[in-house]
């Protein structure tokens, strides 16, 4: 213990040598290099986000106004065989359904806007008439001025994209003061058409929704039980290290293959019907399980070894641990992973396409075994349309569809901070 | 390492060995546990004493690699025998940490839980009871009356501390088992500790290991050390400090490794 301390180098180090001047220049100047890259990566990418969001937008906006004409309809002359008692029935309906609004609209436009009238006027102008009728049952029994939505040529031509013949038409019907601008409801409210004007986007929502239903029934508890059983029950052996290899290769998996599954499972196999959201949320929950198994076993392990001690070490049972202390504590990493998978599938169109969730479909589904499309994939068909009328319901429905997961990765932003408890 | 108690001993073990793996963790040893005596396990780091600390409530079963030889007895009772119920076991061999691990709910919450997973509690009032009890005998009540809705991981490290001997003591054990209690503490939370523990002796069994010599030597009336995963020497506390019959206890208490 006694050796003197001999430094094998005795003369001091020069910090001011100029050797070592550039060297700590050089490292100035690498970390200053690294910053700006990371800071044009960043850029880069917002960049583009910036880009997506306003192209979609200006493209999309559109698709949520629609251009209305007036149309003057006085149903009395019209002859409608349909009393305001019947429309208070419960037949109102069925009532409604006989009458030839259309042979109406179509009547009184030749009348107002000269031979021909009734092709500047929208096909949905007899919905939105019905409309109006079913709710002021008023409108039988007096002359009415209404705004009824335009053609798409005439649309179109009110925003700019216009035929020249569609433009001048536009043009003098603007100036008699018989035109304007309205938000879309149908395109909120409807299902796919072949006409542009008349499309809404509920069909495919709904759809959707149904579908993440079943999704989320299925693959939620079966992936939560599959993770706690790998994490806290299951031995380490050769069989627990292939299943958990099957399971972080099934997250990697194509969807398009989980499609194929599903057709020759679901419906050839089990002959589930076809283009139901049932058979939808199925595959999509294959799809989304190991999503979910993954982050729900990685919240468990975050779980503290000390609180099972805790629990185990006053006699709670291996149940009681994994339900009263393990489970509540990983939850928010749960729901954060679930939610992630959720709008994961919520935006897969390709196992959608194979189980036949992609034909025209005019109304809402009115259940989970009836035949529905979703919203990524009417955003497809719609983007295989010619008309220009779909372009903007097309970058529309997308909007939308963007919306749904901002929101979705929002709630799981707030799951994560409401419920992370910190030890 | 025959002791000479004046009543049967609370646990006794027999040739215990326990191995993970193909590593011997713990060799042969044999020890009584006195039923109103505080027992220290001494010994440097990695020597076993806090392996050997986990078989007595059997919490080395949740360590998959772990093997266990021998036999432990409580009140005459085999607690490896298959007849024996693991829960109830570590209902009535309870057990404090290394590191203060409060449940991050209230500080009711974490007395309360285990009385109510055995159910011995038959209502608000006999739970609240309870409660103050245990919170009381953990000289913690004072300290907490007020808030005893608020988080148990709020309260400061000796605190926390104490609030999970509470906890044990709320499904009112036979024998606590402390594992270094003091060695995430300052020293006036680990006199505070020393003194709750000198308060619970003769209501339960306690054993406790620790690193701190001074503290074996102030809160314990037996002593065992612990050396590379035997039991070198087990004797009256005084007399292991003052006249260790091994050189290798008489090396470890001098300073001379460790």
């Amino acid at each position: 213990m006694s050796e003197a301390f001999t430094p094998v180098d005795p003369t001091p180090t020069n910090w001011r040598d100029p050797a070592m001047q550039k060297r700590i220049r050089r490292r100035y100047a690498a970390e200053r290099r690294f910053r700006l890259i990371g800071l044009g990566a960043v850029s880069l990418s917002a960049g583009f986000l910036a880009f997506l969001l306003v192209t979609m937008v200006a493209n999309g906006l559109g698709g949520f106004s629609r251009t209305e004409l007036r149309l003057e309809v006085d149903l009395r002359q019209a002859a409608v065989a349909l009393s305001a008692a019947q429309l208070a029935g419960p037949n109102a309906e069925a009532a409604l359904a006989e009458v030839d609004f259309e042979g109406i609209v179509r009547a009184a436009a030749d009348a107002q806007y000269g031979r021909r009238g009734a092709r500047i006027f929208s096909p949905a102008a007899r919905l939105v008439l019905r409309d109006a009728v079913r709710a002021d049952p008023g409108l039988l029994a007096r002359p009415a001025t209404l705004w009824l939505p335009a053609d798409s040529a005439i649309d179109q031509a009110a925003k700019g994209h216009g035929t020249p013949e569609a433009t001048a038409r536009y043009r003098q019907i603007e100036q008699a003061g018989r035109a304007r601008t309205g938000f879309n409801t149908t395109f909120l409210t409807g299902a796919d058409a072949t006409d542009p004007t008349s499309v809404g986007i509920w069909g495919a929502v709904k759809g959707s929704l149904l579908t993440m239903i079943v999704t989320l029934l299925i693959a939620f508890p079966i992936g939560v039980l599959t993770a706690v059983y790998l994490e806290e029950y299951a031995r380490r052996n050769r069989w627990t290290d292939m299943i958990e290899v099957s399971i972080n290769n099934l997250a990697a998996v194509p969807s398009i293959i989980f499609g194929l599954l599903g057709l020759a499972f679901f419906l050839q196999f089990m002959h589930l019907p076809r283009s139901a959201p049932i058979v939808g949320g199925l595959t999509l929950a294959l799809m989304t399980m190991p999503v979910i198994v993954i982050a729900g076993r990685n919240a468990i392990k975050s779980v503290p070894p000390s609180i099972r001690d805790a629990a185990l070490g006053i006699g709670a049972s291996r149940i009681q641990v994994v339900f009263h202390h393990v489970i509540p504590l990983a939850l928010p990493g749960i729901l954060t992973g679930t939610i992630i998978g959720m709008s994961r599938a919520f935006g897969e169109t390709a196992p959608a396409l194979m189980i036949g969730m992609r034909a025209f479909f005019a109304s809402p589904p009115g259940g989970f075994d009836e035949p529905a499309t979703l919203l990524p994939v009417q955003i497809f068909l719609w983007s295989d349309e010619v008309s220009r009328g779909f372009v903007e319901k097309t970058s529309a429905a997308i909007i939308i569809l963007l919306a749904f997961l901002l929101a979705m990765n929002g709630l799981a932003i707030y799951l994560r901070n409401r419920f992370e408890k910190r030890w | 390492m025959d002791i000479e108690t004046t009543t049967a001993p609370k646990m006794t073990a027999r040739g215990v060995s326990v191995f993970y793996g193909a590593n011997k963790a713990i060799d042969d040893v044999s020890i009584d546990v006195g039923r109103e005596h505080v027992t220290a396990f001494i010994g440097p780091s990695g020597c076993g004493k806090s392996t050997f600390l986990r078989t007595l409530n059997r919490m080395n079963d949740t360590i998959p690699s772990a093997r266990f030889e021998g036999r432990i007895e409580l009140d005459g009772e085999d607690i490896y025998a298959p007849t024996m119920d693991v829960v109830q076991l570590r209902a009535r061999v309870g057990m404090v940490f290394q590191k203060p691990n409060p449940f991050p709910k209230s500080i009711y919450e974490n007395v309360a839980y285990g009385p109510r997973i055995h159910g011995l509690a038959a209502g608000k009032a006999e739970m609240d009871t309870i409660v103050e009890r245990s919170l009381k005998r953990a000289g913690l009540w004072d300290e907490v009356r007020d808030r005893l809705q608020e988080s148990g991981t709020a309260l400061s490290g000796g605190q926390q501390q104490r609030l999970c001997i509470a906890r044990a003591i709320a499904v009112d054990p036979e024998v606590i088992l402390m594992d270094e209690p003091c060695s995430a503490l300052d020293p006036i939370a680990t006199a505070k500790i020393e003194e709750l523990i000198h308060e619970l002796r003769g209501r339960y069994a306690i054993v406790i290991v620790t690193h701190n010599m001074q503290q074996a030597a102030r809160v314990s009336q037996k002593t065992a050390f612990f050396h590379l995963g035997t039991l070198v020497e087990y004797g009256e506390t005084t007399e292991i400090f003052t006249n260790p019959r091994m050189t290798r206890t008489k090396d470890y208490i001098t300073g001379r490794y460790g």
